[in-house]
């Protein structure tokens, strides 16, 4: 893989020109100039990879690490929102992530080593749209959404409508991912959450994994109920055929039995080198059901 | 394509030079530094042999820019080792505990040793696994290597005391 420059410097990536952008303002501009050619740099976690095997040879390279507003993490009355450019470690290790948004947090710990998290950030991985990867998966789950700003202006997709398939997404070429947004319950809300992942190794992408995320009433009837699974599709899939059946109900483990066929519609898995479909189908049922039991029981605390 | 001047603490002291912006960091420590302790494993962020301290946290240099270490700090696994050269307590706990077979993934899981014993002096088997889950010993000697890092951290802990 290895070649060296003139100078005898080892290379792998193809030549680029590099712009460390000072503004979003530039960004969206120099996007634009590239027409196609230029590509964002944040965490280089996935990018720099693909750089490596020239699986990626774009003519410019926009580095956003320096636009200091690109970072941070701001609890609102109604919504939590993370800047793009905010590393995965510091996002795990927020205190505000872990109260509000502990799907967010439990998801992240899935997330490769320490290495990669002090790199990676929550933009990039949302950007990138692994179907296997984490934080689009409990993001989805949490009906978050993603701000786009291009030359023309800025516009919101929910992540419902943003991941199309295996590394494609809704945002253009000429688009940067500014920001996801959480909406928030009241504080006082019986919400519990739940993430589960079988992968080969700790820190691998998952073969499969589920996100739950389950509000109940007053009376411990289920007020919302959310669940998605990772890995077993093009994109992230939320279930919503099972959703619908235990909304309303005092959610139990023969609640979700009845339910879990549900998953084997909505889902499209394929085999791979990791895991074969039916395998895939049969362990997203059992994580299904676990993550549900769990968020279940957290917010029956 | 023009190469862009860069300076870097790197070890403690400060380094200037010019390079191509495709480098990564880790081609640029080994090549253009001439600090070839970091070693070159998978190239793509899989194995963890490339594993520096960036502003003291660990990363791994394959999976940056060399221009993207402008204005920060590096550590690479030289300058863990004492003033005078002498190997460091982390190394010196790896020679006696055999720690290191090959050698290959050795700076890697240093360099992670050091970011957890830096926030944790006392850490449990469980947090040493997690601490170098991202580093991949192609020896397997992984037993040897926690029980390093546990001699490493007692013996600090004692020095400390
Ligand atoms: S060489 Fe960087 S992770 Fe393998
Ligand atoms: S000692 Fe050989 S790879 Fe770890």
């Amino acid at each position: 893989m290895a070649r060296e420059d003139a100078t005898g410097v080892s290379v792998k990536a193809a030549k680029f020109d590099y712009i460390l952008a000072e503004s979003v303002e530039e960004v969206v501009a120099t996007l634009d100039r590239g027409d196609g050619e230029a590509i964002v740099i944040a965490g280089g976690q996935s990018l720099m990879p693909m750089l490596a095997m020239r699986l990626a040879t774009p003519a410019m390279v926009i580095d956003i690490n320096n636009i200091a507003h690109l970072s941070g993490i701001d609890v609102r009355a109604d919504e939590a929102v993370i800047m793009a450019c905010t590393r995965q470690a510091t996002a795990l290790a927020s205190p505000q992530v872990q109260a509000r948004l502990p799907l967010l947090a439990k998801a992240i710990s899935y997330v490769g080593h320490q290495q990669t998290r002090n790199r990676g950030t929550v933009g990039g991985s949302l950007s990138h749209a692994d179907p296997a990867s984490e934080i689009p998966l409990a993001a989805l789950t949490m009906d978050a959404r993603v701000s786009l700003a291009s030359a023309s202006g800025t516009r919101q997709v929910a992540l419902a409508d943003f991941f199309l398939g295996p590394m494609m997404s809704a945002r253009a070429d000429n688009e940067i991912l500014l920001s996801v947004h959480f909406p928030l319950g009241s504080n006082d809300t019986r919400m519990g959450t739940a993430f589960h992942e079988v992968s080969e190794r700790k820190g691998d992408f998952a073969v499969v994994a589920a996100a739950a995320q389950i509000q109940l009433d007053a009376n411990g009837l289920c007020s919302k109920a959310a669940l998605a699974i990772g890995g077993v599709d093009g994109v992230p899939r939320r279930i919503t055929g099972l959703e619908a059946r235990l909304l309303g109900s005092r959610i139990d483990q023969d609640k979700i039995r009845a339910a879990l066929p549900e998953i084997a519609n909505a889902i499209t898995p394929g085999d791979d080198q990791h895991a074969s479909a039916a395998y895939r189908r049969r362990v997203a049922g059992v994580l299904a059901e676990r993550a549900l039991l769990e968020a279940v029981a957290e917010a029956e605390q | 394509m023009s190469k862009r001047e860069i300076t870097l603490s790197i070890n403690g002291k400060t380094h200037t030079g010019a390079i191509e912006p495709r480098v990564s960091l880790l081609d640029f420590l080994r090549d253009e530094v001439g600090l070839t302790g970091t070693h070159v494993g998978c190239e793509h962020g899989v194995c963890g042999a490339c594993s520096i301290l960036l502003d003291d946290v660990p990363i791994r240099s394959c999976l940056m820019l060399a221009v993207q270490a402008d204005g920060h700090a590096v550590t690479t696994v030289e300058g863990l080792s004492n003033q005078d050269g002498s190997p460091g307590a982390l190394q010196d706990a790896f020679q006696d505990a055999h720690g290191m077979q090959c050698g290959y993934c050795t700076p890697g899981m240093l360099i992670s040793a050091q970011a957890l014993l830096a926030d944790n002096p006392d850490p449990s088997v469980d947090e040493i696994k997690d601490a170098i889950g991202g580093n991949l010993c192609r020896c397997t000697g992984y037993v040897q290597i926690i029980e390093s890092i546990q001699l490493a951290a007692s013996r600090l802990r004692e020095a400390g005391q």
